[in-house]
């Protein structure tokens, strides 16, 4: 990773702004780091829709299938069983398993993809460059590789934005 | 942007972010007052019990127990349904009021899914000890055994396994996927070298970035309308195992409705009831207000009502259906040898929560206490009533019998209540019992310091 310039801001409004002020000047922003999921944030940033829903979906088709699928073959084909004369393929007497299973395989399904895309999972060792991101501090992190500028001329953007504790740390070559 | 002072502030007191993490954070940080070993001890003596007599009604058998050839479920299912409908007030909270755009949900969101969690838990033990032989608990699950025989797939008992296996899981990463932020939160104000690391696994790594919170809103939004219809489900299938049978009192189609309303207003009820001490004991009544019960307790009046209309609607299409054994089981219900435990059941669930009309009653911190009580009790009847009492006197006069829980049962009740306790205690010193990250996020629009003033006038405009 090359040098990075990072700073912070008090408020969610004024770090907005700053980040508004920045795509002006058009430097690209590595990262923002916040306490919560601040309103507007995404459409700032113009982060794209998240895949998750569309996987989750897919992993729901997927439990319904095995779900329904599964009860199926074992009433009509693995251990055809009489209750009473009743036909053996009652499905709506699978619909109540078989909605499980959508929601759990959906639901998991779309855990996991969330820890793995966004590389989370027991034992990551985040680079956490100002512990207050997780209590008050909105932080703003500029990396010189995506940009055209250099390190000083990123520091007096960010700075120039109002942002706190301008700070550079240079990368491992 | 100026912000309406029409509706009463989440957060009382002039709050900064910071101090919202710090008050939320202080019972992890500090040591644990003489209340909570005090309460941990007992808790942890009872659930202890509890288990010996789990042991001991496995080692001699169910003849330990009560429960007779007619009245084969006792207390086991009462107990069940009513742990199983206790803990439907967390997700129905998180998930349901998320859809919904309840901003209070955020309070108290956290502490109703780890009580949610705990419940289902306690709720799980009993069918499984209910079963008898405790080894062989793994013939519920349609595993391909030697003789390719599987799983009865039309019976409501084992949609019920599913159901609340799969209620348990996706609650529980519900709750565990918000905690993260938190954890993080917590991990960076910790001092102590291994608890920081301790506290980084717990919490997957998180560092907050939009990226991670745009993703985490978007599966948070989807968890939600996965859990909405989950919950409603879970209850429902619990009403099957009653309503798909044929003894009067049971075999009722308004069960599903019925149930599902029951259990959120048992939730919501335990949730007061917990709730309401823990605010006091964790100095949480900036977070956890006045406003917050009044919402909790326009819930009850709603879910109370129509459980009590579900009662009556019983009454008379009992009544109405002509049938006679379906009308002797009602007027053995309220006149019979268990009259006295339907009518704990009728004062408890359907007069006492209509007082909650009265505005000053329904913000009232220790009415709402006392009445949170009573509609725990009313509801463990419910389930009572709707049990032993139906089956103690079914088609057939020379099978009529009564029943009595032996001491082992009541001891394995309130060994559950111990467990219940215990992991509550444990959750409220290592997790934070407020969601930090949801409460920070309303802040601007729903807290104390915000409302009524005009903040700032540059919101920037939308793309």
């Amino acid at each position: 990773m090359g040098a990075i310039v990072y700073g912070y801001f008090t408020d969610e409004l004024d770090l907005l702004h700053g980040i508004k002020e920045l795509q002006e000047k058009g430097i690209s922003i590595e990262d923002v780091r916040t306490p919560f999921p601040v309103h507007g944030l995404d459409s700032v940033l113009k982060l794209r829709r998240s895949h998750l829903p569309k996987v989750a979906f897919l992993a729901g088709i997927v439990g319904l299938t095995i779900g329904m699928g599964f009860q199926i073959w074992v009433f009509t084909k693995g251990w055809p069983l009489n209750f009473g004369g009743k036909p053996y393929m009652s499905i709506p007497s699978f619909i109540p398993v078989a909605f499980e299973l959508t929601v759990l395989f959906a639901a998991y399904t779309m855990g996991i993809s969330f820890l793995v895309r966004s590389k989370l999972g027991p034992g990551q060792i985040p680079d956490i460059l100002d512990e207050k991101v997780t209590d008050d501090h909105f932080q703003i992190i500029l990396s010189e590789e995506k940009n055209k500028m250099n390190n000083e001329e990123l520091s007096a953007a960010l700075a120039a934005t109002g942002a706190l504790d301008v700070k550079l740390l240079k990368g491992e070559q | 942007m100026y912000v309406s002072p029409v509706r009463e502030p989440l957060i009382n007191g002039e709050k900064s972010y910071k101090d919202i993490t710090d008050d939320v954070i202080a019972p992890i940080h500090s040591k644990p007052g003489k209340f909570w070993y005090l309460g941990i001890g007992i808790s942890s003596t009872v659930m202890l019990f509890g288990f010996a007599m789990i042991a001991y009604s496995i080692w001699f058998g169910i003849g330990t127990w009560g429960v007779n050839r007619t009245i084969g479920w006792g207390w086991s299912i009462t107990n069940f349904v009513w742990w199983v409908g206790i803990g439907h007030a967390g997700t129905f909270i998180s998930a349901i009021l998320l859809l919904f755009r309840q901003k209070w949900r955020t309070s108290i969101n956290r502490a109703a899914e780890a009580m949610t969690i705990i419940a289902v838990m306690c709720a799980g033990l009993f069918p499984l000890i209910h079963m008898g032989r405790l080894p062989l608990g793994f013939f519920i699950f349609p595993y391909p055994n030697t003789r390719e025989l599987w799983v009865n797939f039309n019976s409501p008992l084992l949609w019920d396994v599913f159901a609340i296996s799969t209620y348990l899981l996706v609650s529980l990463l519900f709750w565990y996927m918000g905690l993260l932020p938190d954890l993080g939160t917590i991990r960076d104000r910790m001092k102590t070298v291994w608890k920081k690391k301790a506290y980084n696994f717990l919490s997957f790594g998180w560092k907050g970035s939009a990226r991670h919170w745009h993703r985490h809103e978007s599966m948070s939004l989807i968890l939600a309308g996965l859990a909405a219809p989950l919950v409603l489900s879970v209850h429902t299938i619990v009403s099957f195992d009653f309503a798909t049978s044929v003894i009067p009192g049971w075999h009722t189609t308004i069960f599903p409705p019925y149930f599902v309303s029951g259990a959120v207003f048992s939730g919501f009820a335990m949730v007061l009831t917990l709730m309401i001490v823990t605010r006091k004991a964790l100095n949480l009544e900036k977070y956890i207000t006045v406003g917050h019960i009044e919402s909790m307790n326009k819930v009850i009046i709603a879910t109370g009502s129509v459980v009590g209309i579900a009662y009556i609607t019983e009454l008379f299409m009992a009544w109405y259906s002509g049938v006679e054994y379906e009308r002797y089981a009602f007027v053995n219900r309220a006149l019979g040898p268990y009259a006295w435990a339907y009518w704990i059941m009728m004062t408890c669930n359907v007069i006492s929560p209509q007082l909650l009309w009265i505005k000053k009653l329904r913000r009232s911190v220790g009415f709402t206490f006392v009445l949170s009580i009573f509609i725990n009790i009313g509801m463990w009847f419910e389930r009572f009533v709707i049990v032993v009492t139906s089956l103690s006197r079914d088609y057939l006069p020379s099978s009529w019998t009564m029943y009595k829980p032996t001491w082992v049962e009541v001891a394995i009740f309130l060994g559950t209540f111990g467990l219940f306790f215990t992991l509550f205690f444990l959750f409220i010193r290592v997790f934070p019992v407020i969601a930090i990250a949801e409460v920070k996020s309303i802040a601007r629009s729903s807290a104390k310091k915000f409302i009524g003033k005009s903040v700032r006038n540059d919101q920037p405009e939308k793309h």
